[in-house]
């Protein structure tokens, strides 16, 4: 900001801890309303009877998945506003490509992700581009529809915090993330 | 610029059903364990002044012990004023007299300490335990009594008295409806992935008196205020997928309103707050803006385009939204009737990214984030002459809304490692900002006037 302040003087303003929070605690507790008709909640939801049970298992919980050769590399990288798979990537999808072929009960889901630059909702636009463009390849090479599924989180989840265009170029990614839930067996 | 003459002596009421929500505020984090404060201070601090602020005298109110709270009514009023940029307030230490009344006030010695205006007030416990704040605004040269007025409530409620207070002189002073009293919603971001922590927070507009409205480990982002103030739109990645959200701020009550494959994202609430315009990816991944109708649940397509077209909103008169789009190649802000089939028209042609338009409530100012010198600022488009002004100066500044009263702009912006938000009028002369001690606070939407 300018540092012609014609006045220039710090308020500590009051803070009313109007609401506790519990350090630590696994987030919020908001009850899942239900979608309104026609909606098609992602998180598919019909799997098991058991409602809220801590112990039943999310469909969408993360697995360890492959981890031989290229398969333990799960980030793809991208140049500033492109989603254009390049150089050590392609091998990494390619790689993936290939596992899902062979493995049609298993699951991924896409995180695109952006750098800090620019607005967040429009970023989460570019993320999702990446994330499609990771997704079409998978299919090009061997994967199907429904083993992949994508979501775009734009700059919000930054895995480098700086500032400059080394942590800009690390945030520029899709995560191949691998689900624990296997698809149904197919008739 | 919208002018809205207040009435004097407007009575004021607590609304119904506030204590109670901030009972149900602390349910929805309820847990075993010890419990901690939501967070912590914002500090405010003012940027940049205009040149020839107006001096007026804000006097002590007349307290009503223990009533009151020991809240100092004129010390808040006087860090609005000055806040504003607009005002310089006479140090207590200089007043000639403490009058609380207008016949007590010798106008000649105010004028000799500097004070164009001053301002007496009294606060004075009723029945049934509400109090009444009375003031008056005299000029200080002619000692002509420019406006009284008179606000009751609930001793809870006395600090939004004082942020009227501020409207009134305001307005009888610069002819422009103060924003005082009015809310801001904003998301406070702690931690690195994966333990990162968002908060939806509400607070007054000078950052005091904040409330927790949701917590979550996944992204809150684009929060965004019913015409009535009282409900907020936002996105939540609760559910590791994108969902926009509908929630009452007083109860807590919520309801997810678009959970759909692919990108739910970017809602704003249409004028007479039945409709939002948002995002919507779908599998194939290609966002698009659409309007669903909040009580029939229709949803209608407005564009559909292979380019990323998000961030909504809507003009004034509810005709037409503006909308971002990458389809000349970078991202510029268009137009577009809010109807299928419509053809979008180009609004921005300066520079290589124009993003996230907002508009003044007049319908007059586009306000929104534009690339200028490597940096990303916040600027101002007047609609009818095209002319553009960049109003801030930081390299990562974003989420630019207005006041409800045209003049001044929220934003966030990055020092260092953390995100605060800062605000400048839109003549670019005066500015404030709110730090957050540690994390970051971003995504800044500021509420209508509240009734």
């Amino acid at each position: 900001m300018a540092e012609n302040a014609s006045m220039r003087r710090v308020i500590i303003v009051l803070v009313a801890a109007a609401a506790l929070t519990l350090g630590g605690c696994a987030a919020k507790q908001p009850k899942p309303a239900p979608p309104a008709p026609g909606e098609t909640s992602e998180p598919a939801q019909g799997a098991g009877a058991g409602t809220a049970s801590a112990a039943a298992a999310n469909p969408d919980d993360e697995a360890m998945g492959p981890q031989a050769g290229l398969l333990a590399t799960r980030l793809v990288y991208f140049d500033f506003d492109s989603a254009e798979i390049k150089g050590a990537g392609t091998d990494v999808v390619a790689a993936h490509a290939k596992y899902l072929g062979a493995h049609a009960a298993t699951r991924v889901r896409l995180e695109g992700h952006t750098d800090e630059r620019g607005s967040r909702e429009y970023n989460i636009g570019l993320g999702e581009r990446r994330a499609q463009s990771v997704r079409r390849a998978l299919l090009l090479q061997g994967a199907t529809d429904t083993q992949i599924s994508t979501v775009s989180y734009g700059e919000e989840r930054p895995v480098a915090p700086g500032h400059d265009e080394a942590a800009w170029a690390k945030n520029r990614r899709v995560e191949i993330v691998y689900l624990t839930q296997p698809l149904p067996a197919k008739p | 610029m919208s002018v809205r003459r207040v009435p004097d002596s407007v009575p004021w009421r607590l609304p119904r059903g506030t204590g109670r929500a901030v009972a149900l505020l602390a349910l929805l984090a309820v847990a075993p364990g010890a419990p901690r404060p939501a967070s912590a201070a914002l500090e405010i601090e003012v940027t940049s002044g205009v040149r020839d602020p107006v001096p007026i005298a804000i006097v002590p109110f007349a307290p009503s012990a223990p009533a009151d709270g020991g809240l100092d009514v004129a010390a808040v009023v006087q860090h609005d004023l000055e806040g504003s940029g607009r005002f310089r307030a006479l140090a207590r230490a200089r007043m000639p007299a403490k009058p609380t009344r207008t016949d007590e006030i010798a106008a000649g010695s105010w004028k000799s300490a500097g004070s164009d205006y001053v301002v007496v007030g009294r606060v004075s416990a009723l029945g049934g335990g509400e109090l009444a704040v009375d003031f008056d605004l005299v000029n200080a040269l002619t000692g002509a009594r420019l406006a009284t007025q008179r606000f009751v409530g609930a001793p809870s409620a006395l600090r939004n008295a004082a942020h009227r207070v501020s409207d009134v002189v305001y307005q009888k002073i610069l002819g422009v409806r103060g924003a005082f009293a009015t809310r801001i919603a904003y998301v406070a971001v702690e931690g690195a992935v994966p333990e990162q922590r968002f908060q939806l927070i509400v607070a007054d507009a000078d950052g005091a008196n904040q409330h927790l409205v949701l917590e979550s480990r996944f992204p809150l982002m684009s929060p965004a205020w019913s015409p009535d103030g009282q409900y907020l739109a936002y996105v939540s990645f609760e559910t590791k997928h994108s969902g926009v959200y509908v929630q009452r701020v007083k109860s807590g009550e919520r309801r997810q309103v678009s959970a759909r494959a692919g990108v739910n994202g970017a809602p704003e609430w249409s004028p007479d707050g039945r409709k939002l315009a948002l995002t919507l990816g779908g599998g194939g991944g290609n966002p698009d803006i659409y309007i669903l109708d909040l009580t029939t649940q229709d949803l209608t397509r407005i564009t559909d385009d292979p380019a990323i077209d998000t961030e909504p909103v809507w003009a004034p008169d509810g005709r037409s939204l503006y909308f971002t789009s990458d389809r000349a190649g970078s991202p510029q802000v268009y137009q577009i009737n809010a109807q299928p089939g419509a053809h979008p028209k180009r609004i921005t042609f300066g520079g290589s990214y124009n993003a996230r338009p907002r508009v003044s409530s007049d319908g007059t100012q586009l306000a929104m984030v534009t690339l200028d010198n490597a940096a990303y600022r916040i600027a101002v488009q007047d609609l009818s002459s095209g002319a553009v002004r960049v109003l801030s100066h930081g390299r990562l500044d974003e989420s630019p809304s207005f006041a409800p009263n045209g003049a001044t702009l929220i934003y966030s912006e990055r020092e260092g490692e953390r995100g605060a938000l800062a605000t400048v009028s839109i003549d670019g002369l005066t500015g404030l900002r709110l730090k957050a001690p540690q994390g970051e606070v971003r995504e800044p939407a500021w509420g209508p006037f509240s009734p």
